[in-house]
C-alpha cells in the first residue's frame, strides 16, 4: 500500500500519547510553533508529561493553555521567562512544575545526539557555571568539558511550511528553527503544516526533513504568526 | 563666575560624569568591527550595535535562531512574521543570506565559527569571567543562548554600563553573581571606557574625555592598568 502519512483529524494525529511521556515541542516563541498541536494534545488528555520546548509559553493558549490544565510535570527548557509566560510563573511560584534550564546550544546538540544514537557528549558551554554544577568534567587538549546527556523524546510536535504523503518537510525561514532537530529526536513525530504539496512537488536538494523522521501530518492552514510584540524596542 | 570656577565646575567629580550614551557606545564598538567578520549580537544593547555598522561594509550578523545574514528591522511596508531574530524582533534578511536551524546555529556558535559575540553583562572581572544572567528566584532564570556564545565565539566582548545606578563598579576582581562563562571576554565598552582584558587584568584602550584616569580608576573595582606606550 502507498505510503501516505496524511492524517484527516486531530484525533488521528494524538492517538496514542500516553501519559508520562516526554514531548518535544518546537518553535522559538510563537514562529514555528505547533500550536494546533498543542491545543490538540491538551483535548487528548494525556498527563504528567515532561516538555521540552526553548520557551515555556507566553498568554494562556498554546503550550501555555497545556500547563495551565495541569498536563505538565516538567519543562525543559532555555528561556522560560518571556513577556507574558504568566502560567509559567504562576506554576513555578506555586511550586507545581519543575523546571531544567538548559543552555540554548545544549539544547539542541541534547536532541541531535538523541535522533543521532549518540548517548552523551562534552561541551565547554555551562561549564564552571551555575547549570554545570555536579556535572562530569573532563579535559581535552587543555579545556575543560562538562557531560551532557542526549534528550530522546516519545513524541515530538512540529510545524511545517509545506509536506507531501510521504512527510518530506520544508520550512519558512525563522519557523526552521527547532524543527529539524525534534523531527529526529521522538519516536512519533507529528507534523502540522500550512501547505500539502504533491509526492515530487518537492525536490530532492530542497527538503529540508525526509519523511524518515515524520510519522504523521496534518493541514493546518492558519496564516502567518502574529507580528513582533519587540519591533518598536 | 570666574574662569577658574567654571573650569572647576566642569572637571569631572564622582557624581557628574554620565559618559557616552548607550547609542555612543554602539557606535564606538561598530567602528571596530572589520569587514569580513562574522558577529552575534546578543539581546539588548548589543542589537543596537547593528545599526551603526555601515551598510557599505560587509559585516555578517548571525541570529542564533538560525539566520547567518540578518539586515535591519522591518518596517510596515515589508513587514513578513516569519522572519525573527534572538529577540523575537521581525528583522530583514540581506542579500547572500541564508537560514539554518537551531542544531546548526549552535555548532556554528559552538564550533568556533563566530569572529566575534557583542553581549551585555551586569559584571566582568578582571580575569576575563562575566555574568550576564541570574539566578535569583524571584526573577525566574532565563539564560538562552549566552553561555553558548561565551564559550564558543573566537572573542567576547561585552557592552555595558561601567557602574550600577546605584555607582557601585560592574568592572570587578572576582563577579560576585553567577558566571555565563569562566575567562572568556577580551573586550569591554562601557560609558566611560574601552578596556582590554589581558593577563594583566584590565588594560585601558580609551578613555572617555569627560573623565580623568583617577576617577575611573575610581569606579573600577580591580586595577586599571594603563596601556604601555
Amino acid at each position: 500500500m502507498a505510503i501516505n502519512k496524511i492524517v484527516q483529524s486531530m484525533a488521528d494525529a494524538m492517538a496514542g500519547i500516553k501519559d508520562g511521556s516526554t514531548v518535544l515541542v518546537a518553535g522559538f516563541g510563537a514562529v514555528g510553533q505547533p500550536n494546533q498541536l498543542i491545543d490538540a494534545l491538551t483535548e487528548q488528555g494525556a498527563t504528567d508529561l515532561t516538555v521540552v520546548c526553548n520557551n515555556a509559553g507566553t498568554g494562556r493558549k498554546g503550550l501555555a493553555g497545556l500547563m495551565a490544565a495541569g498536563r505538565v510535570r516538567k519543562i525543559i527548557c532555555s528561556f522560560p521567562r518571556s513577556a507574558g509566560s504568566v502560567v509559567f510563573e504562576e506554576l513555578q511560584a506555586a511550586g507545581k512544575l519543575e523546571l531544567e534550564l538548559v543552555a540554548q546550544g545544549t539544547m539542541a546538540e541534547r536532541m541531535r545526539a538523541g535522533g543521532a544514537g549518540i548517548p552523551a557528549f562534552y561541551t565547554a558551554t555551562a561549564y564552571g557555571t551555575y547549570i554545570g554544577e555536579g556535572k562530569e568534567v573532563r579535559e581535552f587538549n587543555g579545556r575543560k568539558y562538562i557531560m551532557e546527556e542526549a534528550i530522546k523524546a516519545d513524541v515530538a510536535l512540529i510545524e511545517a511550511w509545506q509536506a507531501d504523503r510521504w512527510g518530506n518537510l520544508r520550512y519558512r525561514t525563522s519557523a526552521r528553527n527547532f524543527n529539524p532537530v525534534m523531527a529526529t529526536a521522538a519516536d512519533l513525530t507529528i507534523c502540522q503544516t500550512q501547505h500539502i504539496v504533491e509526492l515530487g512537488a518537492l525536490g530532492p536538494d530542497d527538503i529540508h526533513t525526509p519523511g524518515i523522521y515524520v510519522d504523521r501530518v496534518i493541514h493546518v492552514p492558519y496564516g502567518d504568526p502574529p507580528p513582533a510584540m519587540k519591533n518598536e524596542s | 563666575m570666574t574662569t577658574a570656577a567654571a573650569t572647576a565646575a566642569a572637571a569631572p567629580t564622582a557624581d557628574n560624569v554620565r559618559g557616552w550614551s548607550r547609542k555612543e557606545m554602539a557606535k564606538r564598538l561598530a567602528d571596530d568591527i572589520p569587514e569580513g567578520w562574522y558577529v552575534n549580537l546578543g539581546i539588548g544593547i548589543p542589537l543596537a550595535v547593528g545599526d551603526f555598522i555601515p551598510s557599505d561594509r560587509e559585516v555578517v550578523l548571525q541570529s542564533e535562531n538560525g539566520i547567518v545574514g540578518m539586515g535591519p528591522l522591518q518596517t510596515a511596508d515589508n513587514l513578513d512574521t516569519w522572519i525573527v531574530n534572538a529577540g523575537k524582533q521581525n528583522v530583514t534578511l540581506r542579500t547572500g543570506a541564508s537560514i539554518v536551524s537551531h542544531s546548526d546555529s549552535f555548532a556554528m556558535i559552538r564550533g568556533g565559527h563566530l569572529d566575534l559575540c557583542v553581549l551585555g553583562s551586569f559584571e566582568v572581572a578582571a580575569n576575563g569571567d562575566f555574568a550576564n544572567w541570574t539566578v535569583s528566584l524571584k526573577s525566574v532564570p532565563a539564560v538562552g543562548g549566552a553561555m553558548d556564545l561565551a564559550v564558543g565565539a573566537k572573542r567576547i566582548w561585552l557592552i555595558m554600563e561601567h557602574t550600577s545606578k546605584d555607582g557601585k563598579p560592574r568592572l570587578l576582581e572576582t563577579c560576585t553573581m553567577p558566571l555565563t562563562a569562566p575567562g572568556v571576554v577580551k573586550r569591554v565598552y562601557t560609558n566611560l571606557a574601552v578596556i582590554d582584558v589581558t593577563p594583566k587584568g584590565f588594560e585601558l584602550v580609551e578613555m572617555n574625555p569627560e573623565i580623568t584616569f583617577e576617577a575611573l580608576q575610581a569606579r573600577t573595582g580591580a586595577k586599571l592598568h594603563r596601556k604601555a606606550a
